[in-house]
């Protein structure tokens, strides 16, 4: 039946403050926001002006260079602002938000009549194209493309991630539909991940995919560990990645025709007052919910986890894609000497401190960066927690050197940002891996298209 | 601990940008951030990170060479009054040799921090935590009567032209330290090898039948002469149990040689530390202890010296061969930084170690010489790692 993988390179960061399985009620406000900052490899062009009513399911913005990739409006209401930075570049799109939220008639797919052309004019124009990222750039994918394979991450296993049993509890027909969305997408397979060591996600167990078993650290959780140990990505190959937590937004707008993207968010972190599971829509504004459940006092709110969230302001917007609030101290103390002491206390994946004595122990780990940032020193390091077949510092060199051949010769295909994550928190160096490896593959991108 | 934030608060206007002292700029950031943890906070990428930074690093590397420095004290004391023929207690030959060590180990420090301070400066980058390291290293692997002219002139040539020249700590292709030593072994070689200068004799008359020679050295004068000669018989004999470089004097350290490189025992055991707190790299240590063995191994099979036939696990105990093992070989910017490089880089650094010792007894610093030309291969190694990686990643895109 389905394949178990173990895997043994990796680090599982575990932090106080996971969420709590209660209810914490759904959290609605008058504005939203959407950003194109939040969508990888897209030059947006606006569809709405300031003062328009849209619905929800209504395109906001597209892409510039392939406008089938349309960003659509979470609820409905009014654009009340085109928010511009430098050189007029478009930070958001504000909405303000109808009390009952109407919807853009798309219609339901006919599974039965539909053909791939029919469903991907259908995920084009809902909005929900948007949640499929393509690979190997780790952009928005777009519908024209023919994707090797479709991967579903249904594992999370990062930091306070989480319980998808909760969060896509009751949702069972919505993620069928998805999955068998997505079927009609690919002459390949449709593999949905799971993890061994944790209850089966109920809402998972669909026909009509490929299914495997992950268990051991994380990364384990990322679709990219994931894809490299199923089917790995070769020069050539296009992959689409959608995360379990997006189904039931995709199977909605494929059986009723609605864009609803709505999420039982976890709440979690050492700041949070109250942890658990609120829903809410994407792009929706933070500020009373957080006043009335995270301890603002010196925190750093994060939309996603720590390893690869955003950071988000006290009366920000909820990031797009993101089902999760870490709330975290700020770190910006200075320690004397803290480099020399022994510290017993402190987090390291590394045996240099003495933490290691205490596997099992919860950090309540701030944002300091505990150090300055120097050249690569130290080699072996990155290897430890990639679970690939690849040279982790030999191709950031080659991003750092704009190698393109390079960068293709060490499996830049493979790899996202994310994948680099558990590295960038354990390197002494403190270099910015994520940061690089977004800047090789928009470079790579540029050079191929 | 406020008030050494004041000092460097109040300081600070006076070495930045536009202040009087701007060259010492670097210096000043580099002891503030030694004396506090900065403050800075993620900005990019994941937002919590590991407790462990260079300056960790390279700390735990210092505590790992600590007993071999302070035994590497003792031992200066020791036979110098050994050699002058006075008795002296524990704490005095210390003292004696703390005294002749602490001024290397400053100069070394002043020097190179001196360029690396000037290149921080010019290049408006911060002090890097490399030279922490080297600047003990470097004292340790001179003989202790050396002048401290000429320490600084290596120290200064091994920072510039070892690795500022490249780029600073990172980039460097050789180790500085080993550097520093052999541009000290070439440009001064009368005070960097021979009979005379690893014991410190001055202040007494040197007793009757007081060799300063190392092992190494003396081993050295039994090559040509084939084995079993009566003549390297007087030579042979301080080999064996009770002799003066026995197997067991040789592990402990109380033999002439470097400063720091004597004791087999106690750079093991900061060996282990390296191992145990995951600084150092295992399969660096093992594959050149492996290498040396081999080499040493076939020697001894094929034994027509005496150098040649003494017993291999006493030839790896003697000259640098457990320093570099420990300390220089494992450098993790000079070494192979593939995981499978660093077994062949090992592996043959401590078979050409041995190899040079014994083919060419005018170098018995062969370990000094193996790791430097392994350091200058490491890059080729590597090469060919990466380049199998490259290889089977084609070939599943041929197959695919």
């Amino acid at each position: 039946m389905s394949q178990t993988f173990k895997i043994r390179k990796g680090y599982d960061i575990k932090l106080v403050g996971e969420a709590a399985p209660s209810d914490l009620g759904q959290h609605n406000a008058a504005t939203y926001a959407v950003s194109p900052l939040d969508f990888p490899g897209i030059t947006p062009k606006l569809a709405v002006k300031a003062g328009v009513k849209v619905s929800a399911g209504d395109t906001l913005f597209f892409d510039k260079d392939r406008p089938e990739v349309k960003i659509c409006a979470p609820v409905s209401g009014e654009v009340a602002e085109i928010k511009r930075g430098a050189k007029r570049k478009i930070l958001a799109v504000l909405l303000l938000a109808d009390s009952d939220i109407s919807y853009a008639k798309h219609g339901a797919f006919d599974f039965a009549k539909g053909d791939r052309e029919a469903a991907a004019a259908h995920f084009a124009n809902t909005g929900v194209g948007a949640l499929i990222t393509s690979r190997p750039y780790g952009v928005v994918a777009s519908m024209n493309e023919q994707p090797r394979d479709i991967f579903v991450n249904g594992i999370q296993s990062g930091p306070l991630n989480g319980d998808l049993n909760i969060q896509l509890e009751g949702q069972e027909a919505a993620v069928a539909a998805g999955i068998k969305a997505l079927a009609l997408m690919t002459t390949g397979k449709v593999y949905v991940s799971h993890d061994a060591d944790q209850a089966p996600v109920a809402a998972l167990q669909v026909e009509g995919a490929t299914h495997s078993k992950f268990s051991g650290k994380h990364p384990k959780g990322l679709v990219g560990t994931q894809i490299a140990k199923t089917a790995p990505i070769n020069k050539g190959d296009t992959v689409w990645t959608v995360n379990a937590i997006d189904l039931p937004i995709i199977g909605r707008a494929f059986l009723s025709g609605e864009y609803a993207p709505e999420y039982k968010v976890a709440i979690v972190g050492s700041k949070a007052m109250n942890t658990g599971y609120a829903t809410m829509r994407q792009g929706v504004s933070l500020a009373s919910f957080v006043s009335a459940n995270i301890n603002t006092d010196n925190t750093r709110i994060i939309a996603g986890d720590v390893l690869t969230g955003a950071k988000v302001e006290a009366d920000g917007f909820l990031t797009f894609g993101k089902s999760q609030l870490t709330a975290i101290p700020e770190g910006n103390t200075t320690e004397f000497f803290g480099w020399v002491l022994p510290g017993f206390g402190k987090f390291s994946t590394n045996r240099a401190f003495w933490g290691w004595l205490f596997p099992n122990r919860k950090y309540d780990l701030d944002t300091n960066m505990h150090g300055e940032e120097r050249a690569f020193v130290v080699s072996g390091e990155y290897e430890k927690f990639i679970p690939m077949d690849i040279f982790p510092q030999q191709l950031l060199r080659s991003i750092l050197i704009r190698d393109i051949e390079k960068m293709e010769q060490l499996g830049i295909y493979e790899v996202v940002p994310e994948d680099f994550a558990i590295a960038e928190v354990a390197c002494t160096s403190k270099l910015p891996l994520q940061q690089i490896v977004r800047d090789g593959l928009n470079d790579l991108r540029k050079e191929m298209i | 601990m406020k008030f050494v934030q004041n000092i460097f608060d109040q300081t600070r206007p006076l070495v930045e940008k536009d202040g009087k002292r701007n060259i010492l700029y670097p210096l000043h950031n580099a002891l503030e951030t030694m004396a506090f943890v900065p403050d800075h906070t993620t900005h990019s990428g994941a937002h919590v990170r590991d407790a462990i930074d260079l300056k960790r690093t390279m700390v735990t590397v210092i505590f790992a060479m600590v007993p071999a420095l302070l035994f590497g004290m003792w031992n200066i004391g020791r036979l110098h009054y050994a050699a002058i023929g006075e008795e002296a207690a524990l704490f005095d030959s210390f003292l004696f040799g703390a005294l002749k060590m602490l001024p290397l180990i400053i100069v070394t420090y002043a020097a190179g921090l001196g360029v690396e301070i000037f290149f921080s400066w010019k290049r408006n980058h911060p002090v890097n935590e490399g030279f922490l390291v080297s600047g003990l290293l470097i004292p340790m692997i001179m003989p202790v009567d050396i002048p401290l002219w000429m320490v600084a002139v290596s120290t200064i040539f091994a920072v510039l032209i070892g690795k500022e020249v490249f780029g600073g700590t990172g980039m460097n292709l050789l180790n500085p330290a080993l550097t520093a030593r052999a541009f000290a072994f070439f440009a001064y070689p009368t005070w960097m090898s021979g009979d005379k200068v690893w014991v410190n004799t001055k202040g007494g008359e040197v007793v009757d039948g007081f060799s300063g020679a190392t092992a190494l050295g003396d081993l050295a004068t039994t090559v040509g002469q084939g084995m079993g000669n009566p003549a390297t018989e007087a030579v042979m004999a301080q080999f064996g149990a009770g002799g003066h470089y026995s197997l067991m004097n040789a592990f402990l350290g109380l033999i002439p040689g470097s400063i720091g490189e004597t004791s087999a025992f106690l750079i093991l055991l900061g060996g282990l530390f390296l191992v145990f707190k995951g600084v150092g790299s295992w399969k660096i240590m093992l594959s050149f202890f492996l290498g040396g063995l081999v080499m040493a191994g076939i020697f001894n099979a094929f034994a027509v010296n005496e150098f040649m036939g003494l017993n291999p696990i006493h030839q790896l105990m003697l000259g640098g061969f457990m320093f570099g093992m420990v300390f220089m070989a494992t450098d993790p910017v000079s070494a192979a930084q593939t995981e499978t490089g660093k077994y062949i880089y090992g592996f043959l650094a401590g078979f050409f170690g041995i190899m040079i010792r014994v083919f060419n007894p005018a170098y018995p610093e062969g370990i000094m010489l193996a790791i430097l030309f392994m350091n200058v291969m490491a890059p080729l190694i590597d090469y060919y790692v990466v380049e199998a990686n490259i290889k089977r990643r084609a070939k599943r895109v041929a197959h695919a």
